[in-house]
């Protein structure tokens, strides 16, 4: 018999401070690789922040991570352990937990039946409800949050759904949780609350991958960054290390870089500028009970407005309401001068209003429809002759409307499930461009979309204004609101409270807007 | 700690409250309608009212086997064939074998359409609305096939007792049969972990399998229950009526599926109530009673029905309002 050697390699593997690590990862779909061999180390009770442009891979290689799709080469350790497994169940097994992006909730569902989905608490033999909510609490607890456990999820806020769903991880007992773009719609208040259950959970040893475009962040947060770009890692190091700047330039790569570095350049505060001749849209007393009140405002021709304010301020509601999705309780609306009936959104749309709303995949755009639909969904009235469908001018303002927007698509036909987050937005704003809009509402344009697509979107919108168009935009981004608006409008509570004004020499500053939209 | 305020919404709170009472609210005021303008046409005897209860019965297991295919996202349209093929099954089986063989031929008939709806739903992608719409068709002529046409008598007392005439001291056996019935299949949906699998399949596919579930699984076990209850009444109408026929259950389909959504269940998945489930039957069993006694002609009767199933429906499937 041969001793067996004292320490082997192996086990001085699992005594290092590494919880994952992903070796020369490889994913193909359909003859393209989509992941090039990525490396990715997780240390243990660290957050890793991971970042890249859509379609860089991340989203790729955290599915490969969470047993949703199988890899095509490289492997997995957990905990020094080579792990593997082919469907989300197992790598729950192996301690990854995940927090999806677009929020794996079941609306019809209590909160703590969503966090227990199928590790419920049993009595002998039935289920225990008591014990469900006892449980859910607990997690909470951990967390640091207060949200009652029998509540209908339904109802959530946003903010809150992500806590439930962070809490639904947790419940697996994770060694290492993934966190896909956690705050793309949270409120700054909310963020904390959120960045503090992190360092709480990394306190007690868990591993974070943060997934976010959010530097400010990644930098607050995150202990390590790694860089993807078309799916090979481009930098990886100590968050300390690196700076903003780096990171996006590693994003981007060489040639994109130079064309970002402009249009920052660009993005210099906007000019204040005078109003001439009478105002584009005249909002008067916009009363929906409950939700907003007497929220008054004129609109130039030429002007970005933008509106800030918390999650549940009324922001959103305001835009529904004059779009005509909302019934409106009181107010009126003026549009060059002539009062507009805001019944119904086709009513809007043929008064020369355009809406680009808060949720893309819900509101904005048929998922399962081609590119040339979703275009021209709002327009098909301007193409058609005695009810004949003039299929070729469709084309070529769909046409257009791509090249000037840059969506990148394999062409008109591709449906828009398959585009990235940033080209989908791309479409909805383009539905909106093509009915040629005098007052363009947005609502959170940008959210969870990469810095590319982004910048592309807000320069349109910007020549869109100097066009002589009006636009109101609601971000929770305030750099968003700093960067593009002439006015803001501070709401809080459903109330208008300040109206601030470049031309007035008011600041509208992000620190300033960030302290306004929390005491009103 | 940090307290993160619930959109509150109080409306849309009570509402759902009320569409959950409306179910138990029109059986009451159906009831009492009746009794006040039948009372002295036979409505209140209880000989009636027990009749009401032993028609009820079948529409009221199939309600139940149909409100987990609707809490999943499917649907069966394939029930009133299934009930008419086990049903001959089951007597023509009897004339040549045991009790126990028949039983299991009645109920492998609904397990086998089941898992060819499921199967086919799930693995070949076609929605279950057209799948069993057209099993209906394939169902329905192999039951007029067997027999080529005829009706087969069942001279077995004891399946005649078992299954749908007998009484146990006052109560008629089909309530035994419903009261069982509703006992498994309420503790099934509410307190076992499968219930909980077929809410999420039906409130979220996409999310249910994101958490673990599979959803194949659940989708092909919903549409298996919903089968094997149709088959289950198929063997109690062929026990009740001491023979079965090919146009048996033929009927059902629209009061079933009313049955059960005017019980609560929500027709697009992930929200339902077995009890409402048989509640919502017996709304329709004292209406179609009801009907009889006021000695509507049977054109008329059909009229009165399909209205008042509408009026029914609208109340109890008002959703809240989406954008």
């Amino acid at each position: 018999m041969t001793p067996v050697p004292e320490s082997q390699p192996r086990s001085g593997l699992a005594e290092s401070a590494l919880r994952l690590e992903a070796r020369g990862i490889r994913k193909s779909f359909g003859g393209v690789e989509v992941l090039k061999g990525v490396d990715f180390r997780l240390e243990k009770g660290k957050v890793h922040g991971l970042v890249g442009q859509n379609g860089a891979g991340k989203s790729t290689l955290m599915k490969i991570l969470n047993g949703v799709y199988t890899r095509d080469g490289g492997e997995i350790l957990v905990d020094g352990q080579v792990v593997d497994y082919s469907t989300p169940n197992e790598a729950q097994a192996a301690g990854i937990g995940m927090v999806f992006q677009e929020l794996s909730l079941i609306n019809s569902m209590t909160v703590a039946q969503n966090v227990l989905l199928t590790r419920e608490p049993r009595g002998r033999v039935l289920l225990s409800d008591r014990q469900a909510v006892e449980q859910t609490k607990a997690i909470f607890a951990e967390i640091g949050v207060d949200i009652d456990p029998r509540a209908d999820t339904a109802r959530l806020s946003v903010g809150s759904r992500q806590l439930v769903e962070i809490a639904k991880a947790l419940s697996q007992k994770p060694r290492i949780l993934v966190l896909d773009e956690p705050t793309a719609s949270l409120t700054s208040s909310e963020v904390e609350t959120l960045f503090a259950a992190i360092r709480r959970l990394t306190a007690r040893g868990i591993s974070v991958v943060y997934i976010s475009h959010r530097m400010p962040e990644l930098f607050e947060i995150c202990q390590q960054i790694t860089v993807l770009r078309d799916g090979a890692v481009t930098k990886s190091a100590d968050a300390d290390t690196l700076t903003i700047d780096q990171i996006v330039a590693e994003m981007l790569g060489p040639t994109l870089g130079r064309e970002l570095e402009e249009l920052q350049n660009d993005q210099s505060a906007p000019v204040a500028r005078e109003h001439v001749g009478e105002p584009l849209l005249r909002v008067t007393g916009l009363t929906r009970r409950g939700i907003f009140e007497d929220v008054t405002f004129d609109l130039w021709p030429g002007e970005i407005v933008g509106i800030a304010g918390l999650l549940g301020s009324g922001r959103s509601e305001i835009m529904r309401g004059l779009f005509g999705i909302d019934k409106l309780d009181s107010g009126t609306v003026d549009l060059a001068g002539e009062r507009l009936s805001l019944t119904s959104p086709k009513k809007a749309l043929d008064a020369g209003l355009g809406f680009v709303p808060e949720d893309r995949r819900v509101a904005g755009l048929v998922l399962k429809d081609s590119v040339f639909s979703n275009l021209m969904m709002a327009s098909w009235p301007r193409v058609t002759r005695w009810g004949w469908v003039g299929r070729r001018s469709a084309e070529k303002r769909s046409k257009e409307l791509v090249d000037r927007l840059k969506v990148k698509t394999a062409g008109l036909r591709q449906q828009v499930a398959h585009l990235s987050g940033g080209n989908q937005q791309k479409i909805v704003v383009g539905k909106n461009l093509s009915v040629t809009p005098k007052v363009l509402l947005l609502d959170e344009p940008t959210v969870g979309i990469d810095v590319k697509s982004k910048a592309d979107i807000l320069e349109e919108v910007r020549q869109l204004a100097a066009d002589g168009n009006g636009i109101i935009i609601v971000s929770s981004e305030l750099s968003e609101l700093t960067a593009l608006s002439d006015r803001v409008l501070v709401l809080h509570g459903g109330k208008v409270t300040r109206a601030l004004s470049r031309a007035n020499g008011d600041d509208i500053s992000e620190g300033a807007l960030s302290l306004a939209v929390q005491v009103g | 700690m940090v307290s993160l305020a619930l959109t509150s919404d109080r409306g849309a709170n009570v509402r759902e409250r009320l569409s959950s009472f409306v179910v138990y609210a029109s059986l009451v005021l159906i009831t009492l309608f009746f009794s006040i303008t039948l009372g002295n046409d036979g409505f209140l005897t209880s000989a009636n009212l027990l009749n009401i209860l032993r028609q009820t019965a079948m529409v009221s297991i199939m309600a139940i086997g149909v409100t987990f295919a609707l809490s999943a996202g499917e649907i069966d349209l394939s029930i009133g064939a299934t009930v008419a093929l086990s049903a001959l099954v089951v007597a023509e089986t009897l004339r040549t074998q045991s009790l126990i063989v028949a039983v299991a031929a009645g109920l492998a008939v609904g397990i086998a359409v089941g898992l060819v709806n499921g199967l086919l739903t799930t693995k070949l992608r076609i929605p279950s609305f057209l799948v069993t719409l057209g099993m209906t068709g394939v169902v329905a002529g192999i039951a007029r096939n067997l027999t080529d046409l005829q009706a087969v008598a069942v001279t077995n007392e004891t399946y005649n007792f078992v299954f749908g005439s007998g009484d146990i001291g006052p109560i008629p056996i089909l309530v035994v049969w419903t009261l069982v019935i509703l006992l498994v299949g309420h503790l099934v949906y509410r307190k076992f972990a499968f219930g909980r699998r077929v809410l999420a399949t039906g409130g979220n596919r996409v999310a249910a399998r994101h958490s673990g579930i599979n959803t194949d699984r659940v989708r092909i076990a919903v549409l298996v229950i919903s089968a094997s209850s149709a088959a289950l009444a198929g063997m109690l109408y062929a026990g009740r009526l001491h023979g079965a026929r090919y146009t048996l259950g033929e009927a059902d389909l629209l009061t079933v599926i009313a049955a059960a959504i005017i019980g609560g269940t929500s027709l697009f998945g992930g929200k339902g109530s077995v009890v409402g489930a048989v509640v919502g039957s017996l709304v329709m069993g004292v209406l179609n009673n009801g009907l009889i006694l006021m000695g509507l002609s049977v054109n008329a009767q059909m009229i009165a029905r399909g209205l008042i199933i509408i009026a029914a429906v609208a109340l109890s499937l008002r959703e809240p309002k989406e954008a």
